[in-house]
């Protein structure tokens, strides 16, 4: 049985914000910052900041959705989604279960997992070819 | 070995796309608690890393270690051990028993010799020839000393292996050392933690099966990403602590409020663990979070360290330019806290000497 068959009720009660989401908001900001001025990317590692369940909402609500969001199928989902504020990424990967592995704010044009990789390129290619070989003959 | 052995090659066998490899970095390194954007080093040195033999004794223990490990969820246990580990001999997990157990330990020993990894759970009783616990009619500590001699590296998982833990508390009655106290010739990692954080275990291996070695140790020979920062450091209560606001009793209007449990006896100003980020049962929380104060179980002698419920020597006033300074650093805040001289603060722990705001700014 995994966590998700057991039903807990997350409190997420608590209306006071004790100011860590809002400190994750200014770091976003000033890498925002150095990314439109120069163009260099970055990540932040959500799962290595401390957030009660609130604030985590909180941030997400903030964060916002913006206009475009992906989904990557690939052992297990990672859901891909543009803020409100371009050039801020959500990046969540699952693993099979569904359990969160990789939690990412990443500050970038294109998230970089959404980049075609030269080896798959070159995998797919030779499929390609496979395929129009057997309907030649 | 041949390179049909590395993880990138079964792998790709396995149909499994780079992009996919870059995802499974990426929360490899996230996992590991290396800095973002890791995931690339992670990727090529994974791409060429090998299976490691591990071989995995258990002593003086209650198994808590083994079922922490076996929650671990990111990665899973089963793709740990069939995909990233040649696990050769854990008495619990494995199939074979009886004579068949222990020749699979032997031939690992001599296969492998000089480069398994060696996990260890549970203290070592000494008095009276070791008599206190054995294994196939022999002690732990002849087979921990047999064990090691072939070792690349030992991992002492849990707070027993690695401090003594529950058997060595007073009066300690079998004469149980952790493994440091036995074994000087070795690369020895504590993991401790009664039990130890269950991707903190996978975290150490994963470090080890990517980079070929092992992490960064502190003083007391704890992988410094994990173990690098106080509970309190990283806790989402800190803020209420450095407002001076703290619950009482259990069941009072600041328990409610989510407060900072000091008062109640909190250890966390004094346990560097991971438990306040990491979290426990697949990040569903962990004990503050539920509304109980840390115990301290990942430090030497967290059980004859005072009662669970009385309040660490430490300032509960004047913090407020201390608090200042948090809400100016914003997310750099927790670690700038954290600056307070480690060793200091232990020393304190022991001794219950008063901890003053002065300290604090050293």
């Amino acid at each position: 049985m995994s966590l998700k068959g057991i039903a807990i009720d997350v409190e997420t009660a608590d209306p006071h914000s004790v100011g860590n989401a809002a400190a994750i908001l200014s770091e976003i900001a000033s890498r925002l910052k150095k990314f439109a001025a120069s163009g260099e990317t970055s990540l932040i590692d959500l799962k290595s900041l401390p957030f009660s369940p609130y604030e985590y909402e909180q941030l997400r609500f903030t964060l916002g959705r913006g206009e475009i969001s992906a989904n990557l199928d690939a052992i297990g989902t990672s859901e891909i989604i543009e803020t409100q504020f371009p050039g801020v990424w959500w990046v969540t990967h699952y693993n099979v279960e569904g359990d969160i592995v990789a939690d990412l704010i990443e500050i970038a044009a294109v998230p970089n997992i959404l980049l075609s990789q030269p080896e798959d390129v070159r995998a797919g290619l030779e499929r390609l070819h496979a395929i129009i070989s057997q309907s030649a003959s | 070995m041949k390179d049909h052995d590395t993880l990138e090659h079964r792998l790709t066998e396995q149909g499994i796309s780079r992009r996919a490899f870059l995802k499974f970095c990426a929360a490899m390194a996230s996992l590991m608690a290396l800095p973002p954007g890791s995931a690339t080093a992670v990727a090529a040195a994974l791409a060429q890393a090998k299976r490691p033999s591990v071989i995995w004794l258990s002593f003086q223990e209650c198994t808590g270690c083994t079922e922490s490990l076996t929650r671990s969820h990111s990665p899973t246990l089963e793709s740990l051990i069939f995909d990233m580990i040649s696990l050769d001999y854990h008495h619990t997990l494995q199939a074979a028993s009886g004579f068949a157990a222990e020749k699979s330990r032997d031939d690992a020993m001599k296969a492998y010799y000089g480069k398994y990894l060696l996990l260890v759970d549970g203290s070592i009783p000494t008095k009276d020839g070791g008599v206190y616990s054995t294994i196939a009619g022999r002690s732990n500590l002849d087979l921990l000393q047999e064990a090691a001699k072939g070792a690349a590296a030992i991992v002492a998982v849990g707070t027993c292996a690695a401090f003594g833990g529950i058997p060595m508390a007073k009066p300690n009655p079998t004469g149980a050392m952790a493994v440091s106290d036995l074994i000087k010739d070795k690369p020895i990692i504590n993991i401790s933690g009664c039990p130890p954080i269950p991707v903190v275990i996978t975290g150490v291996l994963a470090h080890y099966l990517t980079f070929g070695e092992l992490p960064a140790l502190d003083e007391l020979g704890r992988p410094k990403a994990f173990y690098g920062e106080t509970i309190h450091d990283r806790c989402y209560r800190r803020p209420f602590y450095d407002q001076g606001k703290f619950a009482k009793t259990f069941d009072d209007e600041g328990a409610r409020n989510g407060w900072c449990l000091y008062e109640l006896g909190c250890k966390g100003p004094t346990t560097h663990n991971a438990c306040a980020t990491t979290k426990w049962n697949g990040g569903t929380g962990f004990p503050i979070e539920a509304g109980h104060g840390c115990i301290g179980c990942s430090e030497p002698n967290f059980w004859d360290a005072g009662s669970f419920y009385t309040p660490l020597p430490a300032p509960t006033a004047e913090v407020t330019t201390v608090a200042g300074i948090a809400a100016v650093a914003g997310a750099g805040a927790a670690v700038a806290l954290s600056a307070l001289d480690r060793a200091k603060k232990k020393h304190m722990q022991q001794t219950h000497e008063k901890l003053t705001v002065k300290d604090l700014h050293d």
